[in-house]
């Protein structure tokens, strides 16, 4: 299969890159960043998603399948710009998909999506509305982005569009939204929470993103690991320390103190769990994850 | 592992038919560590304070779904603590009821993750479901706080039942074991409530006993369970065939609640009811 990966110079997506190769696909990578060492058998194109030259990838290559990873978080980039890169990027490559016959487009989102509240139950399923946006107005857009790329299934019933809620990664490319919250070696909890985090080793979220497109799969999947463990073991676990700091100063603290920068409202997402249900993706691939938590998080540790 | 924790309470916790991680959590957070740090001092209430004898846990099943369904009695809680803890304790099948717990508890800080690691999570019916599908044993207080409320001179009458219960216990096919609690009422007889007291803290109710501490008197206490009921459907019934089923489980429950009362040689008994099958085996 001719496979275009969007954001191929993320660490996640080399990962999927690497191993799509080796199972003998061809790869074609966009991404505005460079990949220096890109290995032999992908073919790099630094270009912007939303500009001209991406289209004549589209166009001259024509992909059988896209893996769409070109969306940013909050610790990248700025409100605007995450809004033009994570909303308009992904209507043009849909459309692209459309207009240049792909068969096949895998979205890869996050699980943070269902937002965290107090109320809502653990294992969210497919079926329940992406609530994130109203508590945490950074993922608004991720949000927006993620209904966007479900519409394709209707929109475009002839192009298999899958859309993946991937739960938080661990991994030696120290890569990813948790990596980022544990990056220095001090980490904020809220004092009287301790919510559950669902994580996967990076290895196995390759693997599931690598199986989701070579099982064609169609529709709305949750994709996570092991069972999820709660925030202070994950501290312990990864060898951080997990400062508890009263709620009405946790704004304060964020970006001092050896603390990692946070917007404000995150701090719903160290107060209650997002856990995601991964039963219908498992069923449809029959992805089994190699890592238990305890290792993954272990690993993290010693790298 | 702590020279407090009890080792009835361990070693029972450790036979729990339950999947632990590696760090001895469950997929819902569940604490095997908190686990034996909290029914410790609740065994100790339960041998020694309490003395709280359980009839037919042969009823509650060994492994797999079920469903406990039990009356409020005394305003404290000591009716679900004592009921949970007859299930860690039986020695011949061990097992952990798990509560629906209220909503303002677990948005409160420290309240919801001690609340999580015993396995209580907010009682949405979705978590219920969650739950008997994972074959736990749940436990539910179908009067709600209206019943825990109860004053003293109704006690052991019970008040309006839920149906939510039946409909998840239709869902999930899961039996319905009939539990009456008695005793609590005595412990902790509620003369009246303290309603601006209430409406100030935001809960429920503020009761006052004779002991004026919210603290039962040392009365002791039964748990009865009855058979296992099986009800047929698959929860999408109307309003009057649950209700219907719903009844069925009352009467049981006031079956077995008479059957409590009447062993009772009086109401106020301050030592252990004898457990006529405990005391023909050696």
């Amino acid at each position: 299969m001719k496979i275009l990966i969007t954001g191929i110079s993320g660490t996640l997506a080399r990962g999927v890159a690497y191993r799509l190769v080796r199972r003998g696909h061809e790869v074609i990578g966009i991404d505005r960043r460079p990949w220096p060492d890109v290995p032999e058998g992908v073919e790099m194109h630094q270009v912007d998603i939303r500009k001209r030259p991406a289209e004549d990838v589209f166009r001259i290559s024509r992909p059988d399948a896209l893996i769409h990873m070109a969306t940013v978080t909050h610790f990248t980039t700025d409100t605007e710009e995450r809004y033009r890169i994570n909303l308009g990027g992904t209507r043009k490559l849909f459309e692209y998909c459309h207009e240049y016959g792909v068969k096949q487009a895998v979205f890869v989102g996050r699980h943070t999506v269902y937002g965290a509240t107090p109320d809502s139950p653990l294992y969210h399923t497919e079926d329940e509305p992406p609530l994130a946006g109203a508590a945490f107005k950074e993922l608004a857009d991720l949000v927006a982005a993620d209904l966007y790329a479900g519409s394709a299934l209707w929109r475009w019933p002839e192009l298999n569009t899958a859309v993946l809620r991937l739960c938080y990664f661990l991994g030696p490319s120290h890569g990813g939204t948790l990596a980022g919250f544990l990056s220095k070696n001090r980490v904020p909890l809220v004092l009287g929470f301790d919510p559950l985090y669902q994580l996967m080793h990076e290895w196995d979220a390759e693997e599931a993103i690598t199986l989701a497109v070579e099982k064609q799969l169609r529709g709305v999947f949750n994709v996570a690991g092991p069972s999820p463990v709660p925030l202070t073991t994950v501290c312990e676990a990864t060898g951080r320390r997990a400062v508890p700091i009263p709620e009405p100063l946790y704004p304060a603290v964020l970006g001092r103190f050896g603390f990692p920068y946070l917007p404000d409202d995150a701090i719903v997402h160290v107060k209650y769990p997002i856990v995601i249900d991964n039963k219908a993706f498992v069923e449809a691939t029959g992805f089994e994850p190699r890592y238990s938590a305890k290792q993954t998080m272990e690993g993290f540790r010693w790298n | 592992m702590s020279f407090l924790d009890d080792p009835q309470v361990r070693r029972n916790v450790n036979r729990l038919p339950i999947e632990f991680d590696d760090y001895g959590f469950d997929r819902f957070g569940l604490s095997k560590k908190t686990l034996t740090r909290a029914y410790s001092p609740m065994a100790y209430l339960y041998r020694h304070y309490l003395k709280v004898t359980a009839f037919g846990l042969e009823n509650v099943p060994a492994e797999g779904r079920g469903l406990i369904i039990a009356n409020h009695s005394g305003g404290l809680g000591a009716d679900a603590a004592m009921i949970l803890t007859s299930l860690l304790l039986n020695d011949e099948a061990p097992r952990l009821g798990q509560g629906m717990a209220e909503y303002f508890l677990t948005r409160s800080p420290f309240a919801r993750p001690a609340l999580r690691k015993l396995g209580h999570l907010t009682g949405l019916p979705e978590h219920g479901e969650q739950l008997l599908n994972d074959e736990r044993l749940l436990m539910v207080f179908p009067e709600g706080a209206r019943g825990a409320g109860k004053l003293y001179k109704d006690r052991y009458k019970l008040v309006r039942f839920g149906t939510g219960f039946m409909r998840l216990a239709l869902k999930t096919g899961a039996p319905i074991i009939p539990c009456a609690f008695i005793g609590g009422e005595e412990s902790f007889p509620q003369l009246f409530h303290i309603k601006w007291l209430a409406k100030l803290v935001n809960g429920p109710f503020v009761p006052v006993a004779p002991q004026l501490i919210f603290f039962p008197l040392p009365v002791a206490c039964q748990v009865y369970y009855g058979p296992p009921m099986h009800f047929e459907g698959d929860g999408s019934e109307p309003d009057h065939v649950i209700q219907q089923y719903v009844e069925e489980v009352r009467h049981a429950m006031e079956r077995l609640i008479s059957t409590g009362l009447d062993a009772r040689p009086r109401s106020f008994m301050f030592d252990r009811m004898p457990d006529p099958e405990k005391e023909r085996t050696p």
